[in-house]
């Protein structure tokens, strides 16, 4: 069984183009909104969409989805109704879905069972941005035999001995983090390209740079040297302000100028 | 008493910060490296003499080292046991069993050459504790306190500004406790090459439990060397308040192989039932909080929940990892106290021996007076009474009305 990361990434490599990954809330403003947008999102060239479970404690998160990650806690979404809504998807789109959560939800919930249950529903990625591989070899062990990528993360603090290791044990591609610190846009950046082409000769994976890519601009120079760039924050809090503009609309206003930046 | 020698206690953690099942590192991966370098630092001064020297010259010039283990001879009779000792963490500096801590990680800070130091409180004592040593070292502290928190502790914030540190105030999700620690690890993402986060409980990713741990263990170190030296009987039973659990870990650990019974006392809030407590080693499940494997007060979509307790220092919905542990193996036993129990604790031990205890130590005392008929008539037992009670009586008088 091919893998719909690998096979995405495949296919964009042979069009010589970047993935535009982005990054949304579960259940933030509804889950149903979250449906129709990844058909949307798809629809307007995105190659991958990224759902963040919420959490009470989302201590790697600025505020924008902090924010979110409360208002869809209030509306009671939990990791079964998220699970429905991948399931609901799949059964119009093969656009390869990753879920993004903190790690105590799902083993509460209890690993085994919702390994199973995400294969099921047709989860194609995992990241959990407090799981570093230290700490994840039965995890990563665990999803490998439902099909399912662990994506680990590599951050500008990481020394060459942790992108080795990250090199070595993420699955589908290496999630750059391109500012030291929280989610959140930033108005600078710093220039990641040496650091992702250092990773680049350790890993076979694909490299996508996520953390402060808020503008065309910024997910353009970023896609540069990655593999793909992920756009969380500033989708998240476009969403925030136009809770109620249909997705057709939302996606052609603040989706379309990042695709077109891409290339898509 | 159960055996204990099956547990070779003195090598935990291992290395990669595990107690048993427990522990750990569950951060981003911006701070592996930071933690990587903190638990390299901290080995190579647990190793130098001259650190020790240093630290153990600070904790006795400046935090007024040895404390009193101290005969409580009312409180005995009124417990109807033989002996009961005090151990007076209550007479440092600050107040409370906190600057042990706050003292060795700040003279870490300094040989790390880190020129911030980051901190979180909930009501205001590690906070204080963080600010005095860094006012003392001359190091520039930002403290993260919940804004609800810093309405109900004002006077401390009040403090940690006199100190020199700045109050940073915390207005996401619950505004107390937890989200400070939440914030100030965002904090530290964020600020990692020059900051140094000196976390106040045994909790947190590796090396934090272990580190804590091991600047806390003066506490019962020296209660050992008390016993030898003034030739007092052996302790049956050792007693201590847990929150994040550091003035209990910190009475318990030179004691984990000998002979004795360790009791850890959680705060039940106004009743396990009600769900207002702050009960997670007695309630909680396994889960991921801040950085470790412990146990987690949370919902059945595994979402942390708020703790409640009078007293704020045990108003937290974590715990240490190594107390998990210690309660999976069966070593130390768990129980818990109303605030209601803490309560008159707080007056027991007030009227009979003139000390009054912060409302954390007091669930200690609540305790034995509850269970004062488990004990025999010769018992001898030591309450680490961790911090005294100043701070409470404003709160204390509006509850009781004497």
């Amino acid at each position: 069984m091919t893998r719909r990361i690998e096979k995405k990434f495949e296919s964009l490599k042979k069009e010589r183009k970047k993935a535009l990954v982005l990054f949304m809330t579960a259940g933030d403003p509804s889950l149903e909104k979250n449906e129709a947008l990844i058909h949307s999102f798809e629809k307007e060239g995105v190659d991958l969409v990224e759902l963040g479970v919420p959490f009470s404690d989302p201590l790697a998160d600025g505020p924008v989805i902090q924010a979110a990650s409360y208002r869809s806690l209030r509306r009671g979404t939990n990791l079964r109704k998220i699970l429905g809504l991948v399931e609901r998807v799949r059964k119009r789109s093969e656009i390869p879905l990753l879920l993004m959560s903190y790690l105590n939800p799902v083993w509460h919930y209890g690993l085994e069972r919702f390994a199973r249950e995400a294969e099921k529903a047709g989860v194609d990625g995992l990241i959990f941005p407090d799981l570093p591989p230290d700490e994840g070899k039965e995890a990563s062990a665990l999803f490998e035999r439902f099909g399912i990528d662990l994506v680990y993360l590599l951050a500008p603090t990481s020394a060459l001995k942790r992108q080795k290791l990250v090199a070595r044990s993420s699955g589908g591609f290496i999630y750059y983090v391109s500012v030291t610190g929280v989610t959140g846009a930033r108005s600078v950046l710093p220039d990641a390209a040496q650091v992702i082409r250092r990773i680049k000769r350790e890993a076979d994976l694909p490299v996508c740079v996520g953390f402060g890519v808020s503008t065309p601009r910024q997910a353009k120079r970023m896609s540069q040297a990655a593999d793909g760039v992920i756009v969380g924050s500033a989708i998240v809090k476009a969403l925030a302000e136009h809770p109620d503009l249909p997705a057709k609309a939302f996606c052609r206003r603040y989706v379309r100028p990042f695709a077109r930046a891409l290339g898509k | 008493m159960r055996r204990v020698s099956a547990y070779s206690f003195r090598r935990l953690p291992d290395r990669h910060g595990h107690f048993g099942p427990y522990g750990g590192r569950f951060v981003p991966e911006t701070l592996m490296t930071a933690l990587e370098e903190l638990e390299a630092a901290y080995r190579s001064a647990k190793g130098d003499p001259r650190f020790r020297k240093e630290l153990d010259f600070y904790l006795k010039t400046y935090a007024g080292r040895p404390t009193p283990l101290t005969p409580a001879g009312r409180l005995s009779k009124a417990l109807g046991v033989r002996n009961v000792f005090l151990k007076r963490e209550d007479l440092l500096h600050t107040g409370a069993h906190k600057i042990n801590n706050t003292l060795g990680q700040v003279l870490l800070t300094a040989r790390m050459k880190k020129k911030r130091v980051i901190a979180e409180t909930g009501a205001g004592q590690h906070g204080v504790a963080t600010a005095t040593v860094c006012a003392l070292f001359g190091i520039h502290c930002d403290v993260y306190m919940g804004e609800e928190d810093m309405r109900r502790q004002a006077l401390n914030v009040f403090r940690m500004k006199l100190l020199g540190a700045r109050v940073m105030p915390v207005k996401t999700g619950s505004r107390t406790l937890k989200d400070a620690v939440s914030e100030a690890i965002r904090d530290w993402v964020t600020n990692v090459r020059d900051t140094h986060y000196i976390i106040g409980s045994v909790i947190g990713p590796h090396p934090y439990p272990m580190m804590v741990r091991d600047f806390q263990s003066v506490i019962g170190e020296e209660t050992l060397r008390q016993i030898a030296s003034e030739r007092l009987p052996f302790p049956d039973a050792l007693v201590a308040c847990v929150g994040g659990g550091s003035n209990s870990i910190g009475l318990f650990y030179p004691f984990l192989r000998k002979p004795v019974e360790l009791i850890g006392v959680e705060a039940a809030g106004l009743g396990i039932r009600t769900g207002q407590h702050a009960a997670t080693l007695s309630v909680g499940e396994v889960g991921i909080l801040h950085g470790s494997k412990s146990r987690v007060l949370q919902d059945k979509d595994g979402q942390v929940q708020l703790a409640h307790s009078i007293s704020a220092g045990l108003d937290y919905p974590g715990v240490g990892p190594e107390h998990a542990y210690l309660k999976s193996v069966g070593r130390v036993e768990y129980v818990s106290v109303t605030d209601k129990e803490a309560l008159e604790g707080f007056q027991l031990l007030s009227k009979t021996e003139g000390i009054i205890p912060a409302l954390e130590p007091a669930h200690a005392i609540g305790y034995l007076l509850k269970h004062r008929r488990k004990f025999k008539p010769s018992d001898t037992i030591v309450v680490c009474l961790s911090g005294r009670g100043d701070k409470d009586v404003e709160q204390v008088s509006k509850v009781l009305e004497i």
